[in-house]
Order: C-alpha cells, then sequence, then structure tokens
C-alpha cells in the first residue's frame, strides 16, 4: 500500500489533548496524512515535535509508546497474525507467559477469535487484518493511538460494526488517541475535537457544533454540506 | 587448537590444495595439438634427468602462457620465434630472430636455439597437381591465374596476410574466406587448388600435399623454441637444451599426425619419440576410466564453483544492502558490478594471472566477479520492491534498524534474493569450464581437448556433465527457495495467481 504525496505544511502549531480522541480531516491533499506521519516520526520535521511537553530526541523511545494503524492494517505478510501482534514485545525481549497474557486480553478487547491468530494475513478477512492492526498498535500498552484511514479499506457492515468497536476500545482505555480521516462524520462519531485541514494548513478546529454554527472560513461550511449531500 | 580453528585451516588448506604445485618444474603448453606434444616431451626430458617435473596442458593462448611465464605460475613454455616477435615483443619491432634473446632477457626470460622445426604459413596444393602444372614455389603461382584460391579467413583479414603476399609475389588470383579445417577436405576433393597451411599439420603427409618453396622470403619464420624462466635450475636448462635441433619439420608432423589423425596420446606419441631418438625410457601413463574422470572433473568443478559461490554470497548481499539504503551508493555499486560482468573472460584471466597464477585461483576469482552483480542486483531489487508501508509500520513499532533489517525486510526480499543467487550459479556452472584453459581443471578440461582433438565424444564428455550439474544445481536451488520462502507469501502469491 503506497501512501500519496506528500503535502508541505503550513507553518503549524497544534496541540492533542491527552486521554481524548482528537480527529484530523479533510480533502485530499490537506496534509492531515502527513502531519500524522511527521507526529509518528516517519518524516523528518521542520518544527519541534513535543511529546509530554518534552522536544523528541531519540524517535524510537517515544515509538514505544506510539501505537499506529493504518489503512488495511499494513501488517507483514509472512508472519502470522499471532507473530505480528507480538513481533515488539518479542523483540524486547518479553517473558513468553506474559506476550500470551497481552495477547490473549488484546484478543478479547478486539473479540478476535483464536483461531484466526494462527493465520497469515492474507487468509484474514479486511475486518479481521484491522483487529489484529489494532491489537499490535496496543501491544505495548502505549500512550497514544495514531490511526490513519483505519476504516476505509472496509466495506459498510464491517466498517459499521468495527467504528462502533473501535470508539468503545478507545473510552475503555481512554489513550490519547488521533485519528485521520476525510469523512466528517467518521470524525464526529470517534471525536469530540476535530482539526479541519485544507491544503497543508489548518482551517479550524473545535468540536463539531462549533465548526458547524461559528465556521471560520466558507471553506468549513462547504465541506460539512458537501457531506450531508452524500 | 579447537574444533572452528581446525575448520578454518582446513578449510584454508583446501582452497590453496589445487593451486599448490605438485612439482618442482612446471611446463606450459597452449591450446593446440603441437604445442601440447612439445610440452610433453620438455616434460619427460625433465624427468628423465632426475628433476620434479609436472605439465599443465592446453592452457589457452600466447597471452596466457606469457602472462603465466612472467608471473612464475609456469616455468617453461613452447613457443614460436614469429609470435614472440610479432605478438608478444612487438612493440619492440626487432630486425630479426637473433634479437630475440636479448629482448626477452629483459624480461628474465631464456630462449634455446630452434628444436628444429617451424611452424610458419605456407602456400599447399595437391602434389600431383603441382607437379602437372610444374608449380615448385609461389611464383610459380601467379603464372596460373584461373587456379581457386581458398584461405583461412584470419589469412585473408590480417594485413601481412593475403594481400600482402598478393602484392609481394603479384599473385592475381581473388581468394575466397574458407575453415581451414574444411579447406584441407576441400582441396583434397579437388574444390579448391590452393590453400593456406601450416608447414607442421598433418593432412599435408596424408593428404600427400606440397608445400609452396616462399621464394621470395614473404613469410617471417616460426622456428620452434622453448622459454624458461631464467631463474630455472641450470640441469633443467641443460635438459630443454638437449632437445634443440633434435626435432625436424617431418618428424613434428608425423607426431601431430599420430595424435590428430590417429588418436594416439599426446604423452605415448612424446615418449615414443624421446624413446626411438634419445633413448628415453619413461613409464606408461595409465589413463584413468570414465567413470574415475568423471568423478574427479565433477569435484574439481564444484570447488571451482562453491568457493567462488561462498564467497560471492559473502560481498555481495552485504553490497546489496547497502545498494538498498542509499541510492547514490547504489549506482556506484550497480555499476560497478555491471562494469566487471563486461569484461571478456579472456580478458579477465589474462588480467589475474599475474596476481594469481594460473589454475584454480584465478577461475575462482573470476567466477566470484561474474557471480556478484545477479547477487547485488537482485538483493537490491528485493529490498527496494517492499512497500513502503510495511517500512513505514515497522519504523513506527520502535523497531531498529538492524532488527527491520533482519524480521522484516531480508525475510520479504528473500525469494528475489534466492532467484539471483540460482542465476548466478547457473552461469557459474557454464563459466567454469572456461577455467580449464587456464589449468582450472573441470568439465572444460575434455571441451577444450575435444575442440583441439575434433573429438565430438570428448567435448560431449565435457558438455553434458556440465549442463547436467547447471540442471541439477537449478533444481536444487528451486527447491531451496520454495523451502526459504516463508509461508505468508506463499499465500499471497497462491491469491495473486488464483
Amino acid at each position: 500500500m503506497k501512501f500519496g504525496a506528500t503535502t508541505a505544511l503550513q507553518p503549524t502549531d497544534i496541540r492533542f489533548v491527552p486521554s481524548a480522541t482528537t480527529a484530523l480531516v479533510g480533502p485530499s491533499g490537506s496534509g492531515k496524512s502527513t502531519l500524522l506521519r511527521v507526529l509518528a516520526g516517519l518524516i523528518p520535521a521542520n518544527g519541534t515535535v513535543r511529546f509530554a511537553e518534552a522536544p523528541v530526541v531519540d524517535w524510537r523511545a517515544v515509538r514505544l509508546k506510539l501505537g499506529y494503524v493504518i489503512q488495511d492494517g499494513g501488517l507483514f505478510p509472512h508472519l502470522t497474525a499471532a507473530e505480528n501482534v507480538t513481533l515488539m514485545a518479542r523483540e524486547l525481549g518479553w517473558p513468553a507467559d506474559q506476550i500470551a497474557a497481552r495477547s490473549a486480553e488484546l484478543a478479547e478487547i478486539v473479540g478476535l477469535p483464536e483461531a484466526p491468530m494462527a493465520r497469515f494475513p492474507a487468509e484474514l478477512s479486511g475486518g479481521q487484518r484491522q483487529r489484529v492492526s489494532i491489537m499490535r498498535a496496543l501491544m505495548l500498552d502505549p500512550e497514544v493511538v495514531l490511526l490513519d484511514e483505519p476504516l476505509s479499506a472496509l466495506d459498510p457492515i464491517t466498517r459499521a460494526r468495527l467504528a462502533q468497536e473501535l470508539r468503545r476500545i478507545f473510552s475503555r482505555l481512554s489513550k490519547t488517541v488521533i485519528l485521520v480521516t476525510h469523512s466528517l462524520r467518521e470524525a464526529r462519531f470517534f471525536a469530540g475535537h476535530i482539526v479541519l485541514m485544507r491544503r497543508g494548513r489548518i482551517v479550524q478546529q473545535g468540536s463539531y457544533d462549533e465548526l458547524e454554527q461559528a465556521p471560520a472560513e466558507p471553506f468549513v461550511s462547504e465541506f460539512i454540506a458537501a457531506e450531508r449531500t452524500l | 587448537m579447537n574444533g572452528p580453528q581446525r575448520a578454518l585451516l582446513a578449510c584454508c588448506l583446501l582452497i590453496l590444495a589445487p593451486t599448490a604445485r605438485s612439482a618442482d618444474i612446471t611446463i606450459g603448453s597452449k591450446n593446440f595439438t603441437e604445442s601440447v606434444i612439445v610440452g610433453d616431451l620438455a616434460q619427460q626430458s625433465l624427468v628423465d634427468a632426475g628433476l620434479s617435473a609436472e605439465h599443465r596442458r592446453q592452457l589457452g593462448g600466447t597471452r596466457i602462457l606469457w602472462e603465466a611465464l612472467l608471473a612464475g605460475a609456469i616455468d617453461v613454455y613452447p613457443d614460436y620465434t614469429g609470435t614472440l616477435r610479432f605478438e608478444i615483443l612487438a612493440s619492440e619491432q626487432l630486425a630479426d630472430d637473433s634479437a630475440l634473446p636479448a629482448a626477452l632477457a629483459r624480461y628474465g626470460v631464456g630462449m634455446t636455439r630452434s628444436l628444429g622445426f617451424e611452424n610458419s604459413y605456407a602456400i599447399a596444393m595437391r602434389a600431383d597437381q603441382a607437379t602437372e602444372l610444374g608449380i615448385r614455389s609461389i611464383t610459380d603461382l601467379a603464372r596460373h591465374p584461373s587456379l581457386r584460391v581458398a584461405l583461412s579467413n584470419e589469412f585473408v583479414d590480417r594485413a601481412d596476410g593475403w594481400r600482402a603476399l598478393a602484392a609481394a609475389y603479384e599473385l592475381p588470383q581473388r581468394p575466397r574466406g574458407l575453415d581451414h579445417d574444411l579447406a584441407y577436405e576441400a582441396l583434397a576433393s579437388r574444390q579448391v587448388d590452393a590453400i593456406d597451411a601450416y608447414t607442421t599439420d598433418p593432412q599435408i603427409e596424408s593428404l600427400s600435399l606440397k608445400l609452396l618453396r616462399d621464394d621470395r622470403d614473404f613469410f617471417p619464420s616460426y622456428e620452434a623454441v622453448f622459454l624458461y624462466r631464467q631463474s630455472l635450475e641450470p640441469a633443467a636448462i641443460a635438459a630443454l637444451v638437449k632437445l634443440a635441433g633434435m626435432i625436424s619439420t617431418d618428424d613434428m608432423r608425423a607426431m601431430n599426425s599420430a595424435v590428430q589423425l590417429e588418436g594416439r596420446p599426446e604423452r605415448a606419441v612424446a615418449a615414443a619419440f624421446l624413446n626411438e631418438r634419445l633413448g628415453l625410457q619413461n613409464e606408461a601413463v595409465v589413463q584413468p576410466g570414465l567413470v574415475a574422470r568423471l568423478w574427479a572433473r565433477t569435484l574439481e568443478h564444484l570447488y571451482l564453483v562453491g568457493i567462488a559461490m561462498a564467497a560471492a554470497l559473502l560481498v555481495a548481499l552485504p553490497l546489496g544492502i547497502a545498494a538498498a539504503r542509499s541510492a547514490r551508493l547504489g549506482t556506484i555499486i550497480t555499476s560497478v558490478t555491471g562494469l566487471l560482468q563486461t569484461i571478456p573472460s579472456l580478458a579477465l584471466f589474462v588480467l589475474l594471472i599475474p596476481l594469481l597464477g594460473i589454475g584454480a585461483a584465478p577461475t575462482i576469482a573470476a567466477l566470484f566477479l561474474y557471480s556478484l552483480l545477479p547477487i547485488v542486483r537482485n538483493t537490491h531489487a528485493g529490498l527496494a520492491g517492499i512497500p513502503a508501508s510495511l517500512l513505514d509500520s515497522a519504523d513506527a513499532l520502535g523497531l531498529t534498524r538492524a532488527a527491520r533489517l533482519r524480521r522484516i525486510e531480508l525475510p520479504l526480499a528473500l525469494p528475489t534474493i534466492m532467484a539471483g543467487i540460482k542465476t548466478a550459479a547457473v552461469i557459474a556452472v557454464g563459466l567454469a569450464t572456461l577455467g580449464a584453459i587456464i589449468g582450472a581443471g573441470g568439465y572444460g578440461q575434455p571441451i577444450i581437448t575435444g575442440i583441439r582433438l575434433r573429438s565430438t565424444r570428448l567435448i560431449l564428455e565435457g558438455a553434458i556433465p556440465a549442463a547436467v550439474l547447471a540442471l541439477a544445481l537449478q533444481g536444487a536451488m528451486e527447491l531451496l527457495e520454495r523451502w526459504v520462502t516463508p509461508d505468508g507469501l506463499k499465500i499471497r502469491q497462491q491469491t495473486a495467481d488464483g
């Protein structure tokens, strides 16, 4: 799966609310995915990324506190679902019983039975792949979870079911969640705080109601209206 | 010494063993029958003089023998004064053969007097027709413009070939090009009337041909001599010098005939000559049976390919990984390995002989260099073909560079890398046959002997096992490829195929 071209970000200053879900929304090319990849340290930033107020110097240490989920999962095709989930824990030398306990706990949280865990990604359904990807992201119990269009490759029924479960999982775990989506409806469903972006710039941020009732620019109303017609 | 150390030492000994000399004096010979017979004459004379001497037979062409002599990989080999003047020392423009010893001495090389025969260009006709027309010399040929002349393409093309000859003798005929071996048959079956020949070709006798006298001294002399390193021990030089003047052109033609036309082994022909002329007694050499020969050559061949492939893997994999890491480094690495691939193998051998001598070492080095490109290129392609989203996922998980390479990138690239190794191995099996021209042994040995003696049976004795080995290796590599391909990737392939 290849990402689209990287959008140049305009000078941007943004803080994310801890233990809450923030959605980055915008049309294609708005820079929402680029911003998320900067936050994950996958693209070097011109400015500073701060994690718990401290500027990030050692990205690898920070990544262990981040979970990252992309469209269609980004699972490694040569590893089984279980191996994908436990890869980093094994790499860090966790004891086997601790790995097993954490896997079982996560499987219960995302609602994945035991059988699919022994299969390879190519043998799983799209919904199962996303659940495995979420398990993998949560394995090390990160403080922040980054999701890039986690539902867009799924069929409508699976998408609706997984959306329900994801919202339940996030509220239960109370993690800082940053979700990228092109759908305002999806953003509203998950997040109390919405950041609307366009051409690499943050147009407006706030709750859905604030965006709807006090649009900062005509584009905000246009974006809301466009989604209603569909 | 502990286990691993012992294993390492054993490996080193194994690598050195085939290149180590088994005798004090090494004689080389070029890749044609006369040179091999003369090499055997030298070897048997030295052994008779109580010296330990071995003969590295049919080692390719002039350049290879000369380089091997200078490098000390061989001590003695037979050559011709014309070749020395016009090929090896061409830049010195020596006036005649008498200037040769001084010129060679500057390279630390000594030269015997003529062995007694000349292997020069000549023009040959059927003896009966020549008598009938009263043709004895090339001058006489000019008076018969209707005679059909056929020449080897090389002789037509050379500046000192037909054009110069025709000018010197005012020859009116228009020659056509014809392969040297076919020319004798064409002459015998009266399809042509005159051909170019070498003065010691055995067909001259067997087909009752007449060599026309070079009455205007057009052709330079190609006297047979031994070249030897001046550091060679005096007793050995004395034994070589004893052969000077002993072998007449008729003698040499008869010996060539015994090997090429009667199929007798060179060693036996040389031994019979020495016994008859010098009273030398040499033990008969027993040729091992077919199975023993095949087995020995298979081991030699596998040795060449195996060592070269192991070394190539150790170097090419890191290079391929480095090439995938940095685009600039990648360009440099693929250009250099690609450039190596374009060096003709013969040129590469000539370059390697001064460094590594002759035999297995330079052959392994050449195979190693040729194996780099397929492995480097496929390692690079396999790594570069991994989707960026997977690398992002690996990075975002917090895998270190090394762990990402080991856990994610190499397993995903493995099928492509294996395909590169397979290509390199199959190419190496074929190329290793060329090692025979620098004395590396293997399946190439019977092939070049077969080409020299025009024996299809001998050529097949090398070519069939080489083809079988290449196929077997390909099959084994495919099994290995399937075995190392991660299961998860096979599923993806299945769904993609279906």
